[in-house]
């Protein structure tokens, strides 16, 4: 693909993802949509920056905050859309909502809500693979509120030590729900934590999504190549409240609309206009597209049936093969 | 560690063809005979390796299989109880071995967590077929922080399965049955079997991992027990024969999920029944058991059900102290005498 035609993508998926969301939150004032929810709308640019990196066979482990990763990932959006209703055709037939959206297809490994508990999976993947000989990487997804958790820090010393393929990607935002990084770490430079476990670690900015196609192509090509884990800290920063729960009363106005002028999307749209890459009339293709996508998706949920209360008792343990 | 002798419950009845064993090595065996036969099987935790794992039950087989497949981890419990969920999802068949049930605490959020609703979780997309083995229990004058008995507290989750294997059979036979499980299996192995001796069968492999045996049988009273109190309750069960009691004796051997049917089926044709739990009675596993009887065999009943289990106290040091506090021979026949003769002085 040519740069250009490269960047129009990039720029579609982040749009896709960012309107998708916008839906679920209108949806979940209509009711649609309960429980946690969790917006990634304002860090869109990791998820589509990494998974350009990425071949099929390779595989995400992902936190709540999931659903642009699933839709980079390729999981069809209806079943991503009626996954966060709860219906029977979701991605996890249901049983996840909003936090756990499962795709064994695609390798998409969750999905996972408990803050730091899904590293230790992902290095257990990526152990797996090595043992059988699979040259595939492992892309593990957390917040900067994991670094502080235990299993953090034990996951990547085991990865160093094993030299597992693991590509670690720190979507530092700043915050976990209220806490400022600055008030739950003594020492801030996130990558310094990794380096010090002698994996590779680095800084990028996680609003210019070229920047992170870029870091995530040199860390899984190393990795392919056998150097052990890398971490990236992606630097970036939620533009929504926590969940739909939170109400936001921990940072200010002023430092959400400072980050605002940094959005991915706008940040892209501009040197894609500048390239003449874009024009109005593409943009509008691509919002038009992409509503219809959506609207199709949330038909799709709507008319979904509900999983019958008679067969709640499946999937607590494997079901014998017919 | 002292040596605390054990009954062992199968010894009158081995065959004759039967190899002079100990539950340890019966464990290892387990193991390497899984190694050999699956190379998707690998082991790994703290000191399994080159210590020779803290019970000897892996010593030999970093020098049969290699490093790879005899892991030895840092002390990072959380972390390498993750990675054996992590590597069963990608097509290995990893035997997780936490030094004891103890330290298990630390991995708890892996196992409650991830590995107990993953399946659910994914709507029946991702199973994990993982084993966990640990020590439990108590008996060493180890003191309050080594001498937990948690099985039934991991027995309450929805997910997993929960084994006691109480004999050389069942040391040997159910960590192959427990491999071929699509979903996360917990061996619990009371520290105090690992000296047992007996005679195992030299073909001994696989045995189910689906129902409680019957150890003993009798007519005027159910005992129900499993892993490390089986040798007390045998011997409790050896003692009322004696005094002319006849104790039938149920060896749950999987905690979850229960089979509730063995148990009721015994109780029916006794009319009492007694559990012995090492665990503290509140919230327990004898709780359960108890409860089930209530539930499934009120009008058979001919006396409350009654419990012996650990005092409540974290375990105290002094021998005495420790052999108070556990469930003994002693109390169990004393219980049974004032069931079955409620009017006595
Ligand atoms: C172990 C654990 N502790 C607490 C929580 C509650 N919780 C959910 S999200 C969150 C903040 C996490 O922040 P971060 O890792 O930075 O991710 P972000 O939400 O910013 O994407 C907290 C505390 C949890 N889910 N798991
Ligand atoms: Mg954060």
């Amino acid at each position: 693909m040519s740069p250009t035609a490269n960047g129009v993508a990039l720029l579609r998926a982040m749009i896709r993802i960012r309107r998708f969301e916008e839906r679920c939150a209108e949806l979940y004032q209509e009711e649609k949509i309960r429980g946690f929810l969790h917006l990634y709308i304002g860090e869109e640019a990791i998820a589509v920056g990494v998974m350009q990196s990425l071949t099929p066979e390779d595989a995400i482990v992902a936190t709540y905050r999931e659903h642009g990763h699933a839709l980079a990932r390729g999981i069809d959006m209806n079943r991503v859309m009626a996954e966060m209703y709860g219906k029977a055709t979701g991605t996890s037939g249901g049983r996840g909502g909003s936090m756990h959206l499962f795709d064994a297809k695609t390798r998409f490994f969750g999905g996972n809500a408990i803050v730091g508990g899904h590293l230790p999976l992902a290095a257990g993947l990526a152990l797996a693979d090595r043992m059988q000989g699979r040259g595939v990487v492992t892309a593990c997804f957390f917040g900067d509120g994991a670094v502080a958790e235990g299993e953090f820090h034990e996951t990547l010393n085991l990865a160093a030590l094993w030299q597992l393929p693991v590509l670690f990607c720190c979507e530092n935002n700043r915050y976990a729900m209220g806490t400022a990084l600055e008030r739950a770490q003594s020492e801030t430079e996130l990558a310094l934590k990794a380096a010090s476990y002698r994996i590779p670690a680095w800084p990028v900015d996680g609003m210019d999504v070229v920047a992170v196609e870029g870091a995530a192509r040199r860390a899984t090509g190393a990795i392919r190549a056998g150097e052990g884990p890398h971490f990236i800290e992606f630097r970036t920063y939620r533009f929504r409240a926590h969940s739909m729960f939170d109400p936001d009363l921990y940072r200010s106005k002023g430092e959400v609309e400072t980050w605002r002028r940094r959005d991915p999307i706008t940040l892209l749209t501009d040197r894609l206009r500048g390239e003449g890459a874009v024009d109005d009339a593409a943009l509008e293709g691509i919002e038009r597209e992409v509503a219809a996508e959506i609207d199709a998706a949330a038909a799709f949920a709507e008319s979904s049936e509900w999983e019958p209360v008679e067969t709640l008792a499946r999937h607590v343990t494997s079901e014998a093969p017919s | 560690m002292s040596i605390v002798t054990l009954a062992e419950p199968r010894a009158a009845a081995a065959a004759p063809q039967g190899i002079r064993t100990t539950y340890r090595d019966a464990v290892r065996e387990a193991v390497r005979s899984a190694m050999r036969s699956d190379p998707r099987v690998f082991l790994m935790g703290e000191d399994v390796g080159k210590y020779g794992g803290t019970y000897a039950v892996s010593r030999g087989l970093l020098e049969e299989f290699g490093p790879e497949r005899i892991r030895d981890t840092p002390l990072s419990e959380s972390a390498f109880v993750g990675l054996g969920i992590g590597a069963a999802l990608g097509g290995l068949r990893p035997i997780v071995e936490i030094m004891t049930v103890n330290f298990s605490l630390l991995a708890l959020d892996q196992i409650m967590n991830t590995a107990a609703t993953l399946l659910h979780m994914s709507g029946g997309q991702f199973n994990v077929p993982l084993v966990i083995r640990m020590a439990t229990g108590a008996g060493r004058q180890l003191a309050a922080q080594h001498s937990h008995s948690l099985e039934g507290w991991y027995a309450h989750i929805p997910g997993i399965r929960i084994l006691a294997p109480a004999t050389l059979e069942d040391a040997r036979g159910m960590l192959p049955s427990a491999l071929a499980d699509p979903d996360p299996v917990l061996i619990f192995e009371h520290a105090l079997l690992y000296n047992l001796e007996g005679e195992l069968d030299a073909g001994a492999g696989a045995v189910p991992i689906d129902r409680a045996a019957i150890r003993r049988e009798g007519h005027d009273v159910t005992l129900v027990t499993y892993g490390g109190t089986l040798g007390i309750t045998m011997t409790a069960a050896g003692q009322l024969a004696e005094a002319g009691v006849s104790a039938e004796v149920i060896d749950l051997r999987v905690l979850r999920p229960l089979d509730t049917g063995a148990i009721l089926d015994s109780v029916r044709k006794t009319h009492r029944a007694v559990v012995i739990d090492e665990g503290w009675r509140s919230g327990s596993l004898s709780a359960e058991v108890s409860a089930r009887i209530m539930e499934g065999a009120f009008y058979d009943l001919d006396a409350p059900v009654a419990r012996v289990c650990s005092a409540e106290v974290p375990m105290p040091y002094p021998r005495h102290l420790e052999q108070y506090a556990l469930p003994r021979a002693e109390v169990i026949v004393e219980t049974v005498q004032r069931m079955v003769n409620p009017h006595a002085a």
